[in-house]
């Protein structure tokens, strides 16, 4: 039985709308499916992405992996020509450069994201803040001109030689090197570029912690530093941490600002005024000049230890993170 | 029974009070100091490119080619480094908005696949960009030669995970009731986020963009593996199959040449290149700011 | 350290009262007179007065409030408030919500300084010292004054350490168990708490918690304990040991509640201040403040009478 068409209309555009209606439908079923699917793509690509690193450098050192095995992990030498090669001096170098930046670049840090989230009057925690999270916008090649032409001198002929007189009965601070370009410089270098890092995750975790908390505090008669020491930093210690993580693995990760820096040292010196270098530096250096395949597939093979190191220092960055809810810290 | 207060002393300190707001300000002492510290060194740096860069730059400086080891300028650099980024971007910029639409829009929080991609997101950025470099050298270099394309490639990769956190930050702050809204209208999911959401997240998703492409401009590690050959005194507009000159590696390769006369372009460079980076950062910020305040954060 | 102080004048006993209530020529059975008051839904209730407290002229003043009127930028919150808050009594400010109560509290010990825009007119002497004088250190303010708020805010520590972390700042390292001990039986606390005094604070119940914060700030022995309206998170049951509590703290303490519950006020209040919120200038004034029973059976102010009898708010 047909269905009499209601009052006014015609049986041509009912018939008109129900066309209409159904490829509104088709095109909404498509959209829909359309979309979702460019956005799987993507997102699947990211992960495509990572894997293929992986795969790339790990296919890239394999005729290192193959001819040293695990003793390059030991092995201090670096002479391409003589085919013997090792990656105890940029292991060595890589710990010790980053290492410093994080012994000085923590606390600061912390000091500065104190004084950003508590001390500062309004008017100035809105210029400071930006000017510090500004610190991090200069790139790494920038910073490295300015290590080499301005820094490194400066250095070499005033600090390096006052700390040498004053504490030079430490091995670590030994005679300076004729250059400034040392694993010191590099050290100073990555410093700042891993205080901003610190100091803004800092800033905005302190930030978080409840108002109650600290007026609680307050009202109990303590100073604000006793306020800070006990509610405040005890409250976000593990996203602190994070942050500290995460500015390690910019230390150990920066490969052009510490190249142009340190000197590229060969040997393991216990002295910081020494030239030295890092993994990522390393590559920087040799990889426009490799002299063989067996030195490229060393670069490859050095990278992977890098590639290591980046995946750990995220992971655990991650972890302590998450456990702790400071979601600024990872992707949400 | 009293209190061990002196409740009638006047209201200066008391007992250990006096030692505590010592230690107190010597805290915050130190706080402002290390602030200052930072600020200063911004301040240096700064100083010291605009100082040493401005007496090279000139509008010769930005429009000619260089000419021997100080002659010249750094037009080709220039207009390499903008189709580097451009095409970067080009590829940056979807994958990572639709990456960050999967995760706020479609996927369920707790899904294994949203938190697969999480984690990759957080791994890609966590990858030293010096082994970006590499593994774009082995896919596209090895018996290819070198591009502008793959530097684009990797800088994109760089890009990627910025964009798409920053992205996701915007989507987020999307209010859920425009989402309803909608809903209750009987949109499709797909309308309502093209036409709906994706407008109004598009000032902050832009401004997360540009500073993408402000950290990615600066990358040099990527370029110097994949793209250091290019002859810098011609300029190459073709960046599919030629090397292409840049700023970063320009930089970089005259810095470690220790001759004062090579230095002064690489200053005019540098003053280039982190002028546009820190305008780039200021507006964006600033727009994120005032972006932020009109959705009524 | 000063000598204890004698409770001057000497606390009343109940005898001594229906002795003098009787000199005056009034029945026993009036001696003790009941509050006729309404609870929140209206219905008319008595509740027992508790013992008079001796007169006020002879009692110390801890608080001399002298026309004092609080600014928020160009706003005044609070307007023009005399008033005198006595030793060892509890003293109530009551009124309806918006009126004031808790910035007047606040500003009492200086909590409202991190406040932006903050500002006060006029003076507030504690013990004769102007509290916002020159040279006055804010963190010996709230070393005697302390404070109590709302919703509860224990620290993220044990039991012990939430209690005894005022007193290690204060230096008061030996015979601090004995100290916390102390605070916590005060605080009607310790017998619940006593064999897990190292689990965090955070898995006591919203009552517990409150008496923990009680504690926390009797710890260091403070001189005065302000409490923003302690109980209006709490339940019934864990109001009334909180009541319990402060009636057994005012003798070591001063105690000064601000509550928007008439009846706790009623219950436990020596003396009590009605505020309300001014219709024309939006500005929250100090109507009446007299001996609790006066403000309930007798208040002089129509404003008064209307808020206690339940006409409003």
């Amino acid at each position: 039985m047909t269905t009499l068409p209601a009052v006014g209309t015609s049986t041509a555009s009912v018939s008109r709308g129900r066309t209409r209606q159904r490829r509104t439908a088709l095109v909404d079923r498509a959209g829909s499916r359309g979309l979702l699917g460019l956005c799987l793509l993507a997102g699947l690509l990211t992960v495509f992405v990572l894997a293929e690193i992986a795969y790339q450098v790990i296919d890239g050192a394999r005729p290192a992996i193959a001819h040293f095995g695990l003793h390059f992990l030991a092995s201090p030498a670096w002479a391409p020509n003589f085919s013997n090669l090792g990656a105890a001096t940029v292991l060595f170098g890589t710990a010790v450069s980053a290492l410093m930046a994080l012994v000085l670049a923590t606390p600061l840090a912390i000091a500065i994201a104190i004084y950003l989230a508590m001390l500062a009057p309004r008017s100035l925690r809105a210029i400071v803040g930006p000017l510090v999270e500004m610190l991090a916008a200069i790139p790494s090649v920038v910073l490295g001109l300015w290590g080499v032409i301005v820094l490194a001198p400066f250095v070499q002929r005033h600090i390096e030689p006052w700390l040498h007189s004053t504490f030079g009965f430490l091995p670590i601070l030994g005679a300076p090197q004729t250059t400034g370009l040392s694993v010191f410089t590099a050290g100073l270098v990555l410093t700042v570029m891993v205080i901003p890092i610190i100091a803004a995750l800092s800033r905005d975790l302190f930030l978080t912690v409840p108002r109650e908390l600290t007026e609680g505090a307050e009202a109990l008669g303590a100073t604000r530093w006793e306020v800070i020491r006990g509610v405040v930093l005890p409250t976000t210690v593990s996203g602190v941490a994070a942050a500290t993580v995460l500015g390690l693995g910019r230390a150990l990760g920066e490969a052009i600002a510490v190249a142009q820096v340190i000197g590229d040292g060969s040997k393991i010196r216990p002295s910081l005024f020494a030239p030295g270098t890092t993994l990522a530096s390393k590559i920087a250096v040799d990889f426009p000049n490799t002299l063989n395949k067996l030195h490229a597939a060393s670069l490859f093979y050095l990278a992977l230890i890098l590639l290591v190191i980046g995946v750990i220092t995220s992971l655990i960055a991650q972890a302590i993170a998450s456990r702790f809810d400071a979601t600024r810290l990872v992707t949400r | 029974m009293s209190a061990i207060v002196d409740a009638a002393a006047p209201l200066t300190p008391s007992g250990n009070l006096r030692r505590r707001l010592f230690v107190s300000q010597l805290v915050s002492g130190a706080s402002i100091l290390a602030s200052f510290v930072a600020v200063a060194v911004l301040a240096l740096v700064t100083y010291d490119v605009a100082k040493q860069g401005a007496s090279a730059l000139s509008w010769n400086f930005i429009t000619h080619n260089p000419v021997g080891l100080a002659g010249g300028g750094i037009a080709s650099a220039i207009i390499g480094s903008t189709l580097i980024i451009i095409f970067a971007t080009l590829i940056a910029l979807p994958v990572g908005v639709l990456t960050a639409v999967y995760l706020t829009e479609y996927a369920k929080p707790t899904s294994r696949l949203a938190r697969a991609l999480r984690t990759a997101l957080d791994l890609l950025q966590g990858v030293p960009t010096i082994v970006v470099g590499l593994f774009v050298f082995g896919l596209m270099v090895v018996g290819h030669g070198e591009s502008g394309f793959a530097g684009s490639v990797a800088l994109s990769i760089v890009m990627l995970p910025l964009v798409a956190r920053s992205s996701q930050e915007v989507l987020l702050l999307v209010p859920g009731t425009l989402r309803e809204a909608a809903d209750a209208l009987g949109v499709a999911r797909w309308r309502a986020i093209l036409t709906v959401v994706l407008p109004a997240a598009a000032g902050g998703i832009v401004t997360g963009a540009i500073l993408a492409v402000a950290r990615a401009a600066g990358e040099t590690a990527p370029l110097l593996l994949v793209d250091s050959l290019a002859n810098p005194t011609q300029t190459q507009l073709l960046i599919f199959g030629h090397g292409v000159p840049n700023i970063p590696v320009l930089i970089y390769t005259a810095s470690n040449l220790g001759i004062p006369e090579a230095q002064a372009r690489a200053w005019g460079a540098a003053f280039v290149l982190l002028g546009l980076i820190l305008i780039a950062n200021i507006g964006a910020r600033l727009a994120l700011a005032r972006y932020r305040a009109r959705l009524g954060q | 350290m000063r000598a204890p102080e004698a409770d001057t004048p000497a606390e009343r006993t109940e005898s001594q009262t229906r002795r003098t209530e009787s000199q005056t020529g009034r029945t026993e059975s009036q001696v003790r007179p009941r509050l006729l008051i309404r609870d929140e839904s209206g219905r008319a209730a008595t509740t027992e007065v508790p013992a008079v407290p001796a007169p006020t002229a002879a009692r110390e003043t801890v608080f001399d409030v002298r026309d004092v009127s609080v600014f928020y930028g160009a706003k005044r919150a609070v307007g023009w408030t005399t008033l005198r808050i006595y030793r060892h009594l509890i003293t109530a400010v009551i009124g309806p919500s918006g009126c004031g109560k808790s910035t007047f509290l606040r500003s009492l010990n200086r909590m409202n300084d991190a406040i932006p825009g903050f500002k006060l007119e006029g003076q507030i002497l504690y013990h004769g010292h102007d509290v916002y004088g020159g040279g006055v250190n804010r963190v010996e303010v709230r070393r005697r004054i302390g404070m109590v708020f709302q919703k509860p805010n224990p620290f993220p520590k044990s039991i012990f350490d939430n209690v005894a972390w005022a007193p290690r700042n204060l230096g008061m390292k030996s015979g601090l168990s004995e100290r916390v001990e102390r605070a916590l039986r005060d605080a009607a606390l310790w017998d619940e708490v006593k064999d897990r005094l190292k689990e965090s604070a955070l898995g006591l119940s919203g009552g517990q918690q409150q008496r923990l914060c009680i504690a926390r700030a009797i710890a260091v022995e403070p001189d005065v304990v302000l409490l923003d309206e302690p109980a209006s998170a709490l339940d019934p049951i864990a109001t009334a040991s909180i009541e319990e509590l402060m009636l057994n703290l005012k003798h070591r303490y001063t105690i000064v509640i601000v509550t928007h519950n008439m009846q706790q006020a009623a219950r436990v209040a020596d003396r009590t201040a009605f505020f309300t919120l001014d219709p024309a200038e939006r500005v929250g004034t100090l109507v009446e403040y007299d001996d609790t029973r006066t403000i309930f059976n007798r208040p002089r102010d129509t404003r008064t009478r209307d808020y206690v009898t339940g006409q409003f708010g």
